[in-house]
């Protein structure tokens, strides 16, 4: 229970409702116990021929007791049922909260699905405690000592032996419970690989078509369904034993309740109307035993998830914002210099250095090209800049200042970044654009599309701009997609602009315009492009070429070229050398 | 419109709200079903027998209790009660007998039926040709292939069979309480009309609030999953406080409808118990003055209260059933829709056999659009010979990919003829004409499988030495056996990452190992790095030896190798010729080459 007593502040903000929840609780739970009491009394009312007008009186009572208990009922589910979801959207409203101030090296070891599983999942089993757990503890613990100290009351005997195998049953639900759950989750496992199997099948199918791997593919798909079939088999075999198993055991105390109840009727010691209420309060025990074993279960469960939980709730972000220096609001208008200091960087400490010892001066208004092999550390050297990953060992400037005293959402609001892997979301076009703002005027919108080159095609979809994304819209083409990422990144007139490998699916074509209007609008500001091609990078201001995670060479195109290094060697391999070949 | 997406506009099909539920029973879908379990007729008939049995075990023993009762126990005789205990003990481990032979029984007929549709229906989706799978999106199919059929599953298992088994239960009942006596059954069951007006009242209102959760749950999920997924622009958009702000909207959506089904619960729980005891009320009351009279037996009364009890759960339980058959008539019907819906391609009748063909390929006058009147390629014609290398170039939307798919015939056209080796490609087993053919497509595709899987696909006929050859040939060998599992190794493993230019290469080496004649290679675009680049332009080289091979070349080697390139322009051929040649005529391609390549003309 170490990590479920984490829950206590939210228990404790609805304190109240739970508190009024156990009271009603227990008023539900002596009214359901009064009515085989009643019972009992009519039907000994009816053996010893007493006079006709009690039984109105207990058909009355009967009925009367059943609907207070279930007004109680009522409010009993109203009360902590209610709670309980309400706390699963406190718990996974935190959650994200928690989720979205890690950092971005979080994900790199937590695949979506993971995450996916955690919010889901994991904050399901938590709530099914807190409802349905406490909710049937507090009756069952209720229901027990009415029910038996009622019983006890009819007789002493009697009840310890109808009581005596309430354990058994409590710890064989427990355990059949617990295989259920595993053979479960055996199934579940192996239904995702269905899915995945099937899912890789169809995004794969124009390479099964043309391999004409139909057969197989059709093949492995049986020995997955196959597979899961026979644990579902097996899960089955577990299933169809509980219920059985169930009512037998709470068969068999019925019925020596009977023999020796209808024994000791024959001897007097107990009366026909005592014998129902006993078999009746035995009916009425069968689901408080069976639920102990069910929530020992949910216990457990929600504890494991609980514990999952905590790790996200505990892992403290490294990158945080910082304090508000600069006084005011803590905001602070930033002018686009970059300025990289001795900077060694990598991403573990057991890992290899991706960056060593980098220094590079970006003023402001520059546009700085930057080159490399795939490895060389592109990408990290401009993920740094939005704060991405922490350094450690040298120092990053913007605007002079060191970076980590800048307020992040400054920082970051006053970049436009194009990631290399483009990310839209499936939204409307317009919303895509215009994501980095708040409130966005159409016109921005359509001049940064008519910059990034999209503008056209998103002028031939019928709903143009509110045309949707993704599986309930469209599907943009590779070099549609980076076009949109770049117009989103341009929007907000950022004073930093990154651009890490955007015109990959771009056709040289298009590039060029692209680039052309960039040059107008990012007059003053400052670029970065990242690119393989030198196509993309021959006019910048600068040319950084990194090899292996070391500046190797600066320069401008032309001097670059003079010097007959790394970029000039890129250049020719690019350009040059096959054409050599052909002359 | 760009050239890799000839999709666009998915369409948007009735199956889309997959929420609308209609009939719990449609004679046409249920035949359809019930042929399929037509295999286990047998078992299906054994599994009906022993639900009977269990109805009988178990609505017999109340009527036990009544003998028990006033047999034995008013007459004060011991040993008629142990008798009668014995019975009893023997009718309940014997319908727990029955009962779990029956359950499972249910249950492997059930796994086994859906097995079988399950594996028909995906030979069956393998079928459709291209322009089907650009219309529906795989995630829709995949539900087809999984969720829907588990909800057959349901019906199968927990459906059909247990439907017979509430009603022969409550017949079991009924049997009993009329034999014992028909006035207090008619006054204890008055009152299931206002219980099954609550259940049908209940279960309508909390589908409907299901409904409203599962839309907000799959809502909430959708969000997270693509705000997770794209943690990386949230971050440097700074957008994580309005993520959070819409995170919290949804989430408090998805509360509150939860919250509305948790309130009909809360109602729904007291009524029934109410109306239980209402009718045991009714039992005390009109019972216990018939005993009084002396008309009935104390027994009676007992067992009346037990089987009153006992008559509310399969009533319960049939209105569950009236959910799960719904959902599964919706999901069937969307499964046989599916079904009837034939291939747009399929073989001739008597289509051609192909062997080995030899890679002659000819386009006469070949229309082709995607979607209609929307002509991709207009009017091409163009010959390949054998063993020549043609370079496909032109700029995106060109219609390059289009001709690629054409012969591959993952499409038909609309006008004219492709021929190979003068032979019309509608007339070739598919089969055989894609065995000929080696595809090598731009976005490319690895299966989350060995190296070596990935390499032969699972092909029986590709041996492991030709595995091997293929990869060093192709010269990734090297690499692979740097990986701790070699060949074995799976690529899609955390920890393993590949390049693109490594994942080009093993599909280069796929192609190389089912040794095409014809080559068709659609270059990737994205750049790689200059020591991948190297490899691929070797292994390019090889690919195309002794085939032949039409080659979307985006790489100015590439385009060099080629005996002929043809130069497209808005889905028309607008040059044919050598590099040389193109370059002195000054057109489209002179004018490509330069922008790509300009300062190397300076």
């Amino acid at each position: 229970m170490t990590y479920l007593k984490r829950l206590r502040p939210y228990l404790r903000k609805y304190r109240k409702k739970l508190i009024i929840g156990f009271i009603v609780i227990t008023f539900s739970a002596v009214f359901t116990n009064l009515i085989p009491f009643v019972i009992s009394r009519a039907i000994d009312q009816i053996i010893s021929k007493a006079e006709f007008a009690a039984l109105y009186k207990y058909a009355a009572l009967t009925v009367g007791f059943a609907a207070l208990s279930g007004v109680f009922l009522y409010f009993t589910r109203q009360t902590i049922i209610v709670v309980s979801r309400e706390i699963e959207n406190d718990l996974r409203n935190d959650f994200l909260e928690h989720i979205l101030i890690q950092d971005q090296q979080y994900f790199h070891f937590h695949p979506t699905g993971d995450i996916m599983a955690l919010a889901t999942n994991d904050i399901s089993a938590v709530r099914n405690f807190l409802g349905p757990g406490i909710m049937y503890t507090g009756e069952t613990m209720i229901n027990f000592t009415l029910a038996i100290s009622l019983m006890v009351s009819f007789n002493m005997e009697l009840t310890l032996i109808a009581v005596l195998p309430i354990p058994l049953i409590s710890y064989v639900v427990y355990r059949i419970g617990k295989s259920i759950n595993y053979k479960f989750e055996l199934v579940q496992d192996q239904f995702s690989k269905l899915t995945t199997k099937a899912q890789e099948n169809l995004s794969g199918i124009k390479v099964v078509k043309a391999y004409v791997r139909e057969e197989s593919e059709s093949g492995s798909f049986r020995d997955l369904s196959t597979d899961y079939m026979m644990k579902n088999l097996s899960l089955a075999k577990v299933q169809s034993f509980s219920y059985p198993m169930m009512f037998l055991l709470t068969g068999f105390s019925v019925i020596i309740v009977l023999y020796l109840g209808g024994n000791k009727i024959i001897n007097g010691e107990l009366t026909i109307g005592q014998l129902t209420a006993f078999i009746i309060y035995l009916g009425l025990l069968t689901w408080p035993i069976i639920s102990l074993g069910w929530i020992i279960n949910l216990t457990q469960r929600a504890e494991a998830s609980m514990k999952r939980l905590c790790i996200v709730f505990d892992n403290k972000p490294e990158i945080e914002n910082a304090e508000p220096v600069t006084g005011g609001n803590g905001k602070m208008t930033i002018n686009g210099e970059i300025e990289f200091i001795n900077v060694n960087f990598r991403y573990g400490t057991d890992l290899p250095y991706v960056l060593k010892n980098v220094n590079l001066k970006i003023k402001a208004g520059e546009t700085i090209g930057v080159i490399g092999h795939t490895g060389s550390g592109k990408s990290t050297l401009v993920n740094l800049i939005p704060r991405l990953f922490d350094i450690h060992e040298g120092s990053l400037n913007i605007d002079g200042k060191n970076v980590k005293l800048v307020p992040l959402s400054s920082l970051r609001t006053s970049i436009g970044y194009v990631p290399q892997e483009t990310f839209l979301f499936s939204d409307s076009i317009e919303n895509n654009i215009a994501y980095s703002e708040n409130k966005f005027d159409k016109d921005k919108v359509i001049h940064a599309a008519k910059i990034s080159q999209i503008y056209k095609d998103v002028d031939s979809f019928p709903k143009r701009f509110d045309t949707l994304l993704g599986e309930r819209g469209i599907n943009l083409s590779g070099g549609q997609k980076q076009r949109a990422s770049i117009a989103r990144a341009i929007v907000s007139d950022p004073r930093i602009l990154i651009l890490d490998d955007a015109f990959s699916a771009v056709d040289t074509y298009t590039e060029e315009a692209i680039l052309y209007g960039l040059k107008e609008i990012m007059k003053g500001r400052t670029t970065i492009l990242i690119s393989h091609r030198v196509s993309t990078l021959k006019n910048s201001d600068r040319i950084v070429v990194l090899k292996d995670g070391m500046i190797a060479e600066t320069g401008k195109h032309e001097n670059l070229i003079q010097q007959e290094g790394i970029y000039a060697d890129i250049y020719f391999k690019q350009l040059l050398e096959e054409e050599l070949k052909e002359l | 419109m760009a050239e890799d997406t000839p999709k666009n506009i998915s369409e948007k099909d009735e199956n889309e709200q997959e929420e609308v539920l209609g009939k719990a029973y449609d004679s046409r879908l249920m035949k359809r079903l019930i042929k399929y379990l037509k295999p286990y007729s047998k078992l299906v008939i054994i599994a009906v027998l022993l639900t009977i049995g269990v109805a009988l075990l178990s609505t017999v023993r109340p009527y036990l209790t009544k003998m028990a009762i006033d047999n034995y126990i008013v007459n004060k005789d011991p040993v008629g009660l142990r008798n009668i205990m014995l019975i009893l003990m023997g009718t309940l481990v014997f319908q727990g007998l029955v009962q779990y032979a029956m359950t499972y029984l249910t249950q492997w007929i059930g796994q086994k039926t859906i097995f079988d549709l399950r594996m028909e229906l995906f030979g069956h989706i393998q079928k459709f040709s291209m322009n089907f799978f650009d219309k529906n999106p795989v995630g829709r199919l995949v539900t087809r292939l999984t969720n829907d059929i588990e909800v057959l599953n349901e019906m199968f298992s927990s459906g059909i069979v247990m439907v017979f088994a509430d009603v022969f239960v409550i017949a079991g009942i009924l049997f009993f309480m009329f034999t014992l006596s028909w006035q207090l059954t008619l006054i204890a069951l008055s009152v299931v009309i206002p219980l099954v007006y609550a259940t049908i009242f209940f279960r309508k209102k909390v589908r409907v609030a299901f409904r409203d959760v599962r839309y907000f749950l799959a809502k909430m999920n959708a969000f997270l999953q693509e705000h997770v997924t794209g943690i990386l622009v949230v971050k440097i958009f700074d957008k994580e406080k309005s993520t959070l702000r819409n995170f919290k909207s949804i989430n408090a959506d998805h509360t509150k409808a939860n919250k509305k089904s948790v309130l009909y619960y809360s109602v729904f729980f007291p009524v029934v118990e109410l109306i239980g005891a209402i009718s045991g009320g009714l039992i005390i009351w009109y019972g216990g003055n018939k005993a009084l009279e002396g008309v009935l037996t104390v027994g009676i009364l007992v067992s009346f209260i037990q089987y009153s009890e006992m008559f509310f759960r399969p009533i319960r339980d049939l209105s569950e059933k009236y959910n799960i058959m719904q959902t599964a008539m919706a999901s069937s019907e969307r499964i046989f829709k599916l079904m009837d819906r034939k291939p747009a391609i399929s073989d001739a009748e008597k289509p051609l056999e192909l062997q080995e063909c030899l890679g002659n390929i000819e386009f006469k006058n070949v229309w082709f659009a995607y979607t209609k009147d929307n002509y991709v390629l207009k009017n091409i014609s163009f010959n390949i010979q054998q063993g020549e290398k043609v370079a496909f170039v032109g700029a995106t939307g060109a219609g390059k990919s289009s001709i690629m798919n054409l012969l591959c015939r993952f499409y038909d056209i609309q006008q004219g003829e492709i021929l190979i080796d003068g032979l019309n490609i509608k007339d070739i087993r598919q089969n055989d004409l894609r065995r000929n053919i080696g595809l090598v497509v731009q976005d490319i595709f690895l299966f989350s499988d060995s190296i070596s899987n990935n390499i032969s696909l699972n092909n029986n006929e590709i041996t492991r030495d030709k595995i091997l050859d293929s990869a060093k040939i192709i010269g990734i060998d090297g690499f692979i056996e740097r990986l701790p599992l070699g060949y074995e190794q799976n690529v899609k493993e955390r920890g393993v990452t590949l390049s693109q230019g490594q994942r080009q290469l093993i599909t280069f080496a796929r192609a190389l190992a089912y040794d095409p004649k014809i080559l068709i290679l659609d270059e990737a675009t994205s750049s790689v790095d200059t020591l991948s680049e190297i490899l691929i332009q070797k292994a390019i080289d090889k690919l195309m030896e002794g085939r032949t091979s039409i080659i979307i070349a985006h790489r100015l080697s590439t385009i060099q190798k080629c005996d002929k390139i043809i130069v497209m322009h808005k889905g028309e051929i607008r040059e044919t010729g050598t590099h040389q040649e193109l370059l002195e005529f000054g057109g489209i391609y002179s004018k490509l080459y330069q922008l790509q390549y300009k300062e190397s003309l300076e």
